[in-house]
């Protein structure tokens, strides 16, 4: 059964759906809807490809061995590297550290960074609306060297009080630690200006950008961002792999979170030394098909391209937000209209609990989320002890959209 | 795997007309579950007379659905029995969800239509959240010589 597609910026939906194998799938019976992307993305055939071709024809580890598919094997997985270093603009490939996902890469920064850097009486600042991989690392922070966390003033559509938060500045404050999207509210903060005002008082600024970068073209060093964290898994890659991304200098000073293999450059029975970036920072076999995965993702973002996917998932958000805003008693989350805005929407329908909603619309064959979204501060601050959240990619379509329409119109008449 | 599986008659009516719902006044077991992965809440109220007879039951909270029905058929099963009954019941309704076991309709009542709940194993929390909250307050209570007892539950 084919599910008509239909697009309004310029996207080829049709031809990228069918570089998806999972979209052909059936769910209940019904064609997959694959709403969950904030969660994690579908994985094009290239990337897919990428995994086979490693595994079957040079899997081997990298940095050590002699031989020609270790030889190989390291080129790629450096190649990789670069890929992504050229695709946010980085300064140097070196300056990509392959992590196991954001959330280590938060926690690297956190453990490598503050131990260093943070003392007690020092504040780091962050927003309510943080996922909790952007938050716990630094409570844990905190409780370790003394320090407070400091929240800056927002709505409760996600929009920072940039002078509330200039504010905020003094001589204590070490860091500055916020999402570039909101993963409840699809809220995307204003980083650049974030970032200037924390570096007129010398401050450095750590981005969550799990949940941009997958949808915006973005580029480290326009941002100004000291440490960008994000995910493989939400932009096409695979699971296990993800990206700390690091001012050379801040990277150079910072203290590894793991010991042991390739980060050393002498082992001494009482003592080592560190090697050199990127290495460092990457103790132990990494995840070698991830990275390579990764780069195979990258590669297919940019055919497409990043102003493309942008602008398409621009115009479905409106459409979204235009259709379910049109429905009776259902509530949606965040900016009412897509400006500044990404294709996360969060929602209640009626009285109904989101795990209800999250029930029926998985009936459809629709996949959303249903649930506090690791941002349980958020939530409190919503007032809500969940939400459904649909959130879009490059491949989906108004027609899906369609269906999420009708989908949550049912739930609501079931429960009624 | 149907909708109806899960959203049986029963339930939906349980669900939309609650039996035993608001505070219990002359309540001497007091609970409260909660289930901090998707945040449904079950406050319970018992009054266990002297004899161990369960005289009232009553509930309330927010959550899904199948927390909330799954609560009503609970206050309902249990009310006008005794401990021992009582603890009957809950045991009979656990190892239907958590065991597979087959249920016993005249012992589970209404219960016995949360079974379809096991098709849908990520909604199987929702429905023992009451239950596992009953069941940790009658160890209390049982510990407590009949002192007044509140308790706070939480799934891990």
């Amino acid at each position: 059964m084919a599910v008509p597609t239909s697009t309004a910026a310029g996207l080829d939906a049709a031809a990228i759906r069918a570089d998806f194998p999972v979209l052909a799938e059936q769910v209940h019976e019904r064609p997959l809807v694959y709403l969950d992307n904030a969660a994690t993305s579908q994985k094009p055939r290239a990337v897919i490809d990428a995994l086979h071709t490693y595994y079957e024809t040079y899997n081997a580890n990298i940095h050590r061995g002699l031989h020609a598919l270790s030889e190989r094997a390291t080129a790629e997985y450096e190649a990789a590297r670069a890929r992504v270093a050229s695709f946010i603009n980085a300064a140097h490939p070196h300056e990509v550290i392959f992590t196991r996902g954001t959330t280590e890469a938060i926690n690297l920064v956190a453990r490598g960074w503050g131990d260093e850097n943070v003392s007690e009486g020092d504040e780091i600042l962050l927003t309510e609306m943080e996922h909790h991989s952007n938050l716990v690392p630094w409570q844990m922070l905190a409780k370790r060297r003394g320090a407070q966390l400091r929240y800056i003033p927002m709505d409760v559509e996600g929009r920072i009080d940039l002078e509330a938060y200039a504010r905020m500045f003094g001589p204590r404050t070490r860091l500055v630690a916020v999402t570039h999207m909101s993963n409840v509210l699809g809220t995307i903060t204003p980083a650049a200006e974030i970032v200037e005002i924390a570096h007129t008082h010398h401050v450095p600024v750590l981005l969550d950008a799990a949940q941009s970068i997958p949808h915006l073209p973005v580029d480290v060093q326009a941002l100004g961002a000291d440490f960008v964290a994000f995910s493989g898994h939400k932009m096409l890659g695979p699971t296990g792999i993800g990206v700390l991304y690091g001012r050379e200098s801040l990277l150079d000073a910072m203290e590894p979170l793991f010991g042991g293999g390739s980060m050393i450059r002498v082992v001494e029975l009482h003592q080592s030394t560190w090697t050199g970036l990127p290495e460092k920072l990457e103790g132990g076999t990494p995840n070698i098909a991830g990275a390579i995965g990764l780069g195979a993702a990258v590669d297919y973002l940019d055919r497409v391209g990043m102003p493309n996917i942008t602008a398409h998932e621009h115009a479905l958000t409106e459409y979204a937000l235009n259709l379910l805003g049109d429905l009776e008693g259902v509530c949606v989350f965040g900016p009412p209209d897509a400006t500044d805005r990404g294709g996360v929407i969060s929602f209640y329908v009626g009285d109904v609990h989101p795990h209800d909603v999250g029930t029926l619309l998985d009936a459809d064959g629709i996949a959303v989320r249903a649930g506090h979204h690791c941002a349980q501060p958020l939530m409190r601050k919503l007032g809500v002890a969940a939400t459904a959240r649909a959130s879009l990619y490059l491949y989906n379509t108004e027609y899906e959209v369609d269906c999420l329409a009708e989908g949550i119109t049912r739930a609501k008449s079931f429960f009624a | 795997m149907t909708l109806e599986d899960l959203y049986r008659e029963v339930i939906m009516d349980h669900y939309r007309r609650p039996r035993n719902r608001g505070a219990l006044a002359d309540a001497n077991v007091v609970m409260e579950g909660v289930n901090p992965l998707c945040g449904d809440e079950i406050k319970l109220w018992l009054s266990i007379d002297d004899a161990g007879l369960i005289t009232g039951a009553a509930f309330d909270g927010h959550g899904c659905s199948i927390s909330q029905s799954s609560a009503s058929i609970m206050t309902a099963a249990v009310v006008g029995k005794p401990l021992a009954d009582a603890h009957a019941v809950i045991a009979g309704f656990r190892s239907m969800m958590l065991e597979g076991e087959t249920p016993d309709e005249a012992l589970l009542g209404d219960g016995v239509a949360l079974e379809g709940v096991r098709k849908f194993p990520v909604r199987i929390k929702c429905a023992v959240l009451s239950w596992n909250t009953l069941q940790l307050g009658l160890d209390e209570h049982a510990t407590a010589g009949g002192q007044r007892v509140e308790l706070h539950h939480s799934e891990s």
